[in-house]
């Protein structure tokens, strides 16, 4: 009897939730929304893809169990193997150039220039444009014959190039379009850092005799390097996923040329129709950016927010 | 007005169509006797459309049909890709939302057929409450009848618009010159060569370059070879002595006679250059002849010649490609999605498609037809070398399932050519290629 009187309801006891201790199952409904959400949108899609990718399926055909083959016909897939080099040339490009210029811009932006912020605005503004719209007028301007990029090389009197036409320099042609869309966003992120810096720092080098090289080598490079590393985070997960431009300006050509590791997953999957084969090769991308991703995660830890408080 | 639309009976119907020709559709009447077009009034249809010059036609004069049948349309219209995969998601699933079709038989006839998606409407066409008795088999051109019919001989669907390829010449420029149209491959060669002068920005011959959709142009040639893609027996004639030669003269053509960049070029790119008037032959096909006449686009306005492809070493052929519109297995409404069909390829659409220039009926009573051609807008020398192409007529890619791995592998071997590769071992590699997945594909 003692032991009913002791768990009668209201007691503080109870009603109070002990900190470590299990939680009541009454809370679980709170939790299922968010796992349901989950386990659809994210778990259930990749269950479902690595599945597909251990069988032999064509869509409007019989699906069969193939093991590993998937995988294995990747090693030998000359057109895969070649669009994950081009995938890793795209995104290097796509990262590097548009952080170096964004940086510079920064600097040049972050300095007393007359009408600064009418500069800035229209600076940022090819951010805002939708990449297939920038990807059609980008196409005719390189157009070899009509195109008004060939025309302002011969006012220089530089020959007509063939652009995104020719195999050699199709990727760096598509990089320009990226480079030129997403230069500004890096300008942004640089441009807070700089905001940032206080001011000491500089007036103590200049007593010391400071160059400006050595002062933007030793003060501001280090204090905005952690935002350079959100720049290059940033960059490297729309680098390695762009789809847009390149499928509406080349569609990976000339030939392969410009087909990265998405573009081919998409022939395979959505013109081919080898949902087995295509899933495969989604798993081996997925594979590559949880590496890539472990990677920028280690740079970012070498390159701590308290750097900007505490000086280099 | 629309009281009068909304009670429309035959005998109305065929009194405003006669009108309506009268006001420039060149005198055609639709020959809508004898079916009993009401019978499935109040049936509601979904079709599915590629957004194209065909597509439009069909949406625009929707409205006469649901006025002749009573029969109510849901119609849309996608991108010719988009179309594809929305087509092939939804009749996988089993239950289409759509109960028509509108085909690229060039991509999709094999796939839909080994699938079972399509309904057979043979026994509609012999049905006379169903079908006009102007519907026969027989006013179907050659080609179409091979796209419409399976392996089993079953009506599949029924051929709607056709494309075959022919050489659009500039005769300023010919003329200049003082040379004259190609009879032969290796004419053209000569005449593309003369043309071409790059100091003035003149090139003798332009085609796609684009991996997938510069096959084709190689086609175009291979059949000049006597050879077919595919035989009869399903193997690959793409590393034949034959094939190489096809190949080596796309080569030489687009190396030495086409403008800097080719090799990315689709046919937009080919037209937008002989627009300007600085190309000399550009080979792609008929439906891509209105702008040429187009003043507000071109600055060849009159001065287009139409060729007939040129014979090859073996043979003259014009590559041929096609639409059809067909009645999904899953529908469960069949005959009012045939009738839709049936007014989709009948004399007075095909007539509006051909005038407008969007396209080419397959039926040969409609190109023959002395009124229908008098309404048509382009050049009576384009309607020639459609006919002519339609007599040379051969299916320009071959009738597998993987016909878009063909394209895109044989395309890729192509476009390395114009960086200098060599025909035998780019097409004995493509063909090595697709070899497996062809194999694959025949197995599934």
């Amino acid at each position: 009897m003692a032991t009913i009187v002791e768990q009668q309801p209201g007691e503080i006891k109870e009603a109070a939730p002990v900190q470590g201790a299990r939680p009541r199952s009454s809370y679980w409904p709170f939790v299922v929304p968010a796992v349901a959400v989950v386990g659809s949108v994210i778990v259930f899609p990749w269950v479902f893809t690595v599945w597909m990718s251990l069988h032999e399926w064509t869509v409007g055909g019989a699906r069969r169990f193939a093991g590993l083959s998937n995988y294995a016909r990747l090693v030998s897939d000359e057109r895969f193997l070649t669009s994950v080099i081009h995938t890793f040339i795209y995104t290097f490009l796509a990262v590097v150039l548009p952080l170096i210029l964004g940086t510079l811009a920064a600097l040049v932006f972050n300095s007393r220039l007359p009408l600064r912020g009418i500069l800035r605005g229209l600076f940022i503004m090819p951010m805002m444009a939708t990449p297939v719209a920038i990807a059609l007028v980008w196409t005719m301007m390189f157009h070899p014959q009509l195109g008004v990029l060939n025309y302002l090389l011969s006012l220089i009197g530089i020959g007509p190039q063939a652009w995104v036409f020719n195999p050699s320099t199709v990727i760096p042609s598509l990089v320009l379009v990226e480079t030129w869309q997403w230069t500004p966003l890096v300008m942004l992120i640089v441009l807070g850092g700089l905001a940032a810096i206080p001011s000491e720092p500089y007036e103590s080098a200049a007593i010391d005799g400071a160059s400006a090289v050595q002062r933007f080598r030793y003060i501001t490079l280090p204090m905005i390097a952690p935002f350079l590393m959100v720049a290059v985070i940033i960059r490297t997960i729309d680098a390695l996923k762009s789809f847009d431009i390149i499928y509406a300006i080349t569609q990976g050509g000339p030939g392969t040329a410009s087909e990265t590791i998405n573009l081919y997953l998409y022939s395979v999957a959505f013109a081919y129709y080898d949902v087995g084969y295509g899933s495969a090769i989604a798993v081996v991308f997925f594979a590559i950016v949880i590496a890539l991703s472990l990677l920028m995660l280690h740079l970012r830890q070498r390159t701590k927010w308290t750097d900007v408080q505490g000086g280099a | 007005m629309a009281k009068t639309f909304g009670s429309l009976t035959r005998r109305t119907f065929l009194a405003s169509s006669a009108v309506a020709s009268a006001y420039g559709l060149g005198g055609t009447g639709p020959a809508f006797a004898d079916v009993n077009w009401k019978k499935y009034a109040g049936t509601k249809i979904g079709v599915n459309l590629v957004k194209s010059p065909r597509g439009e036609v069909l949406q625009k004069y929707e409205k006469e049909f649901t006025d002749l049948t009573g029969i109510q349309v849901s119609s849309e219209q996608t991108p010719e890709q988009q179309q594809r995969q929305k087509a092939v998601i939804e009749l996988n699933s089993g239950s289409p939302s759509f109960d028509v079709i509108h085909i690229s038989y060039h991509v999709q006839k094999r796939q839909f057929e080994k699938a079972n998606w399509l309904a057979d409407i043979g026994p509609f066409m012999k049905n006379p409450e169903l079908t006009d008795p102007s519907l026969t088999e027989s006013d179907f051109s050659q080609a179409g009848l091979l796209y419409a019919k399976n392996p089993q001989g079953q009506m599949l669907s029924l051929p709607f618009s056709v494309d075959y390829w022919m050489v659009y010449w500039n005769k300023d420029l010919f003329a200049k010159k003082g040379l004259a149209y190609p009879q032969t491959f290796d004419e053209m060669v000569k005449v593309a060569e003369a043309l071409t002068d790059p100091k003035e920005g003149t090139y003798g011959f332009v085609a796609r370059g684009l991996k997938n959709a510069n096959v084709p142009v190689w086609t175009s040639f291979l059949l000049g070879y006597g050879v077919d893609p595919v035989d009869a027996n399903g193997n690959l004639m793409t590393d034949t002595p034959e094939a190489i030669e096809a190949a080596r003269l796309y080569q030489r053509l687009l190396s030495k006679s086409a403008p800097q960049g080719v090799s990315g070029f689709n046919w937009s790119e080919c037209q937008s250059a002989f627009l300007q008037g600085k190309i000399g032959m550009w080979l792609d096909g008929v439906g891509f002849a209105p702008p040429l006449e187009d003043p507000d686009k071109s600055r060849v306005v009159g001065k287009v010649g139409y060729g007939v492809m040129p014979r090859g070493p073996k043979a003259q052929a014009s590559a041929t490609f096609g639409d059809g519109i067909a009645v999904t297995a899953a529908s469960k409404n069949k005959e009012a999605a045939y009738l839709y069909c049936q007014w989709a390829v009948s004399k007075l659409m095909g007539a509006r498609l051909l005038q407008a220039g969007g396209g080419v009926p397959f039926r040969n009573s409609i190109l023959s037809d002395p009124e229908v051609r008098k309404g048509v807008k382009m050049p009576p020398a384009w309607i020639d070398a459609v006919v002519e192409s339609g007599k040379i007529s051969k299916l320009g890619l071959p009738v597998v399932q993987p016909v878009t791995e063909f394209r895109d592998i044989i395309g890729i071997g192509l476009t390395n050519l114009l960086a200098g590769a060599d025909p035998a071992t780019e097409m004995k590699k493509a063909t090595e290629q697709f070899k497996p997945i062809l194999e694959r594909s025949e197995k599934a």
